[in-house]
């Protein structure tokens, strides 16, 4: 807000940059401070760099769309396979590698419906209220009494397994996290003068809630995001090793642990791999989360 | 406090018809026409007809949704279409199990969780903080299901000190039922080397499943712990000269509790999820390991049964914390009734 204000009070747009970059350079220290904060963003840019470059870097590319080399199959790891090879001799290091790019979607596209739900509804239900407000409440608090695993399984059953499938069963109960957090921040935010002024200038509730009440929660929920995205991967990776996600030769990791399990003990690279890949993107999505909550939203701790 | 209860029960009564609308309307989502499916490719349109009408599936929504939940309310929940079994007979038959791990599960994650976040924030920054924090933050993160697997191939498959999954040996007959509870008929029937094989058996699905709880509930009490370690009256109660462990245990931990009794509650409900998971790979024969099974066999209803029987647990408990609370803080008690 400060720096809308500063304009209207008739300082150039270059003030306003400056003040910006200022304030940019505060919150880079306070997160800087914080060595979980920095590893978490690390896990994460390694996370978005192999996604990226995945398909260029890994020795055996063709070992993620369902190539066979029997002559090679279930190899320890070696110089020439780092993880090891699976049943059909594919390369784990490969499926690992191509899989996150399979992650980085899924969160994101999980993360990205439930916010587009999640949040214009907690909106309408903080700040428009109404019995239209109690109604989405309601609604939500239901969906929060189950947990989201048991949901996904029941919708993924419905529908029939498949990674689509588990992408939307995750998406359609992860909304209601959105609404509660919303919901609460726009309560909030209600009561500042700001918005009273809006109001007594004749401004309308629809158009209040969406240009003053909407951007003072931007904070919270991007915090929200940037655990979600850590939290729907681990989601669609239980639903893989259960075998209603992901398929083969889709190189998903629950489904790459679910198929290396029938390979243990001998064979334990073939599952040990793909669930340390699980759990650093997850950990690193968490770090990252709370290190973004101590700079922008730093009176939630939890 | 009447008041506050019974607003709080009404409550749990209008949660329940919307958990029973969304049940409902997950079983409408099923693609194609569920009467054709149930005749077969080779079915006319006649034997369609006469399936759809023997389902009630021609009937209006308001009356197919009527039914249901009379049926359910009646205690049919059903017929699973691999066993042909009742899908109630076979929840009551699961329900236990699952009902013992969760339990022995949360009841570990507390009495580590607790303490631990405690010590944590009464020796901040050093190394029982520091050792504390890598727990928290890995606990949400590792996937029980991968953590079970690695428990198994080190303690089971390596060095072959714990059972690799099940509830009990093959050669140990279970005791005879008076609570349905394993462990607890065994105890009562002082059948002691039954007993322990059951404990044996139960220590790996207890850890995984206890493990992402017992990281959140440490989290939660930690902070809780910092925050209540600065107020006054814990400032007070140094100055009057109280010993260290008094004002910690006695002063800090009761008001720190209360937002740590709201994260065992959710993660109650949370845990009752990841026994889908944790039952998957122990192979314990509960609610979880039923609902896979039959989910992965589009084997329907015990799908919907096992999310109806979490989803009430998880109100109930809900309820019982939200009660907990009002009992434990006065001031709730007056504002919410």
């Amino acid at each position: 807000m400060s720096a809308r204000v500063q304009s209207v009070a008739g300082r150039g747009w270059w003030e306003d940059r400056r003040h910006a970059a200022r304030e940019a350079q505060r919150y880079a220290r306070i997160f800087g401070r914080n060595t979980a904060s920095i590893a978490g963003l690390l896990l994460v840019v390694a996370f978005l760099a192999v996604a990226l470059v995945g398909p260029w870097i890994v020795p055996y590319p063709e070992d993620a769309t369902g190539a066979v080399h029997l002559d090679r199959k279930l190899q320890g790891p070696s110089r020439a396979h780092w993880f090891g090879t699976d049943e059909v001799g594919d390369d784990v290091y490969t499926r690992v590698v191509l899989g996150t790019r399979v992650s980085l979607q899924i969160g994101l596209v999980i993360t990205v419906i439930a916010a587009l739900v999640g949040v214009p509804l907690g909106v309408v239900a903080g700040y428009v209220g109404g019995a239209t407000g109690e109604i989405i409440l309601r609604v939500t608090d239901v969906f929060l009494a189950v947990p989201a695993l048991v949901l996904a399984v029941a919708v993924v059953s419905a529908l029939g397994p498949g990674i689509v499938n588990a992408v939307i069963a995750i998406a359609l109960v992860w909304w209601p996290g959105y609404v509660r957090l919303v919901h609460g921040k726009a309560l909030a935010v209600t009561q500042e003068s700001y918005v009273e002024a809006a109001r007594a200038v004749g401004m309308g509730r629809v158009r209040i809630a969406f240009v003053h009440v909407l951007p003072n929660c931007l904070s919270p929920i991007l915090v929200k995001a940037s655990m979600d995205m850590g939290t729907a991967i681990l989601t669609a990776a239980s639903l893989g090793f259960i075998g209603l996600g992901a398929q083969p030769p889709n190189p998903e990791w629950g489904a790459m642990i679910s198929h290396g399990r029938n390979y243990l003990p001998t064979w334990w690279w073939y599952s040990a791999f793909p669930g340390l890949a699980i759990y650093l993107t997850v950990l690193g999505f968490n770090l990252l989360g709370d290190g973004l909550r101590d700079v922008l939203d730093p009176k939630s701790r939890l | 406090m009447k008041a506050y209860v019974a607003a709080r029960l009404a409550l749990l009564g209008v949660m329940l018809f919307g958990l029973l609308c969304v049940t409902f309307a997950i079983t409408y989502l099923v693609p194609g026409d569920p009467a054709r499916l149930a005749a077969g490719p080779d079915a006319t349109e006649e034997m369609v007809r006469t399936l759809r009408a023997r389902y009630g599936l021609d009937r209006p929504l308001a009356v197919q949704f009527t039914t249901y939940v009379g049926g359910l309310l009646q205690g049919d929940f059903g017929r699973s279409l691999r066993s042909r079994n009742d899908v109630r007979d076979d929840l009551l038959r699961f329900f236990p199990n699952t009902l013992e791990l969760v339990t022995l599960a949360l009841l570990l994650a507390v009495a580590v969780g607790v303490p631990l976040g405690m010590l944590a924030a009464a020796y901040r920054d050093t190394w029982v903080d520091h050792l504390a924090r890598v727990t928290s933050v890995s606990g949400v993160a590792v996937p029980a299901f991968w953590l079970g697997l690695m428990l198994q191939l080190l303690l089971a498959l390596d060095l072959g000190w714990l059972p690799l999954g099940g509830r009990l040996n093959l050669t140990t007959p279970p005791p005879a039922p008076i609570t349905h509870l394993l462990l607890v008929d065994a105890f009562l029937r002082g059948e002691w080397a039954t007993l322990g094989d059951g404990l044996r058996h139960a220590v790996l699905p207890v850890v995984t499943l206890c493990f992402p709880a017992l990281a959140s509930i440490l989290r939660v009490n930690r902070a809780e712990m910092l925050e209540t370690l600065q107020q006054d009256y814990v400032v007070n109660a140094r100055a009057h000269g109280l010993s260290e462990f008094r004002v910690v245990t006695k002063y800090a931990l009761r008001n720190a509790m209360i937002p740590t009794l709201t994260m065992i509650g959710l993660r109650y409900g949370w845990m009752l999820g990841g026994t889908l998971l944790v039952e998957s790979v122990f192979d314990w024969p509960g609610i979880g390991l039923y609902a896979v099974n039959s989910a992965l066999s589009s084997d329907f209803a015990p799908v919907m049964g096992v999310t109806l029987l979490i989803g009430i647990n998880f109100m109930l408990a809900n309820l019982l914390v939200d009660l907990g609370y009002a009992w434990l803080d006065p001031r709730l008690r007056r504002t919410a009734s």
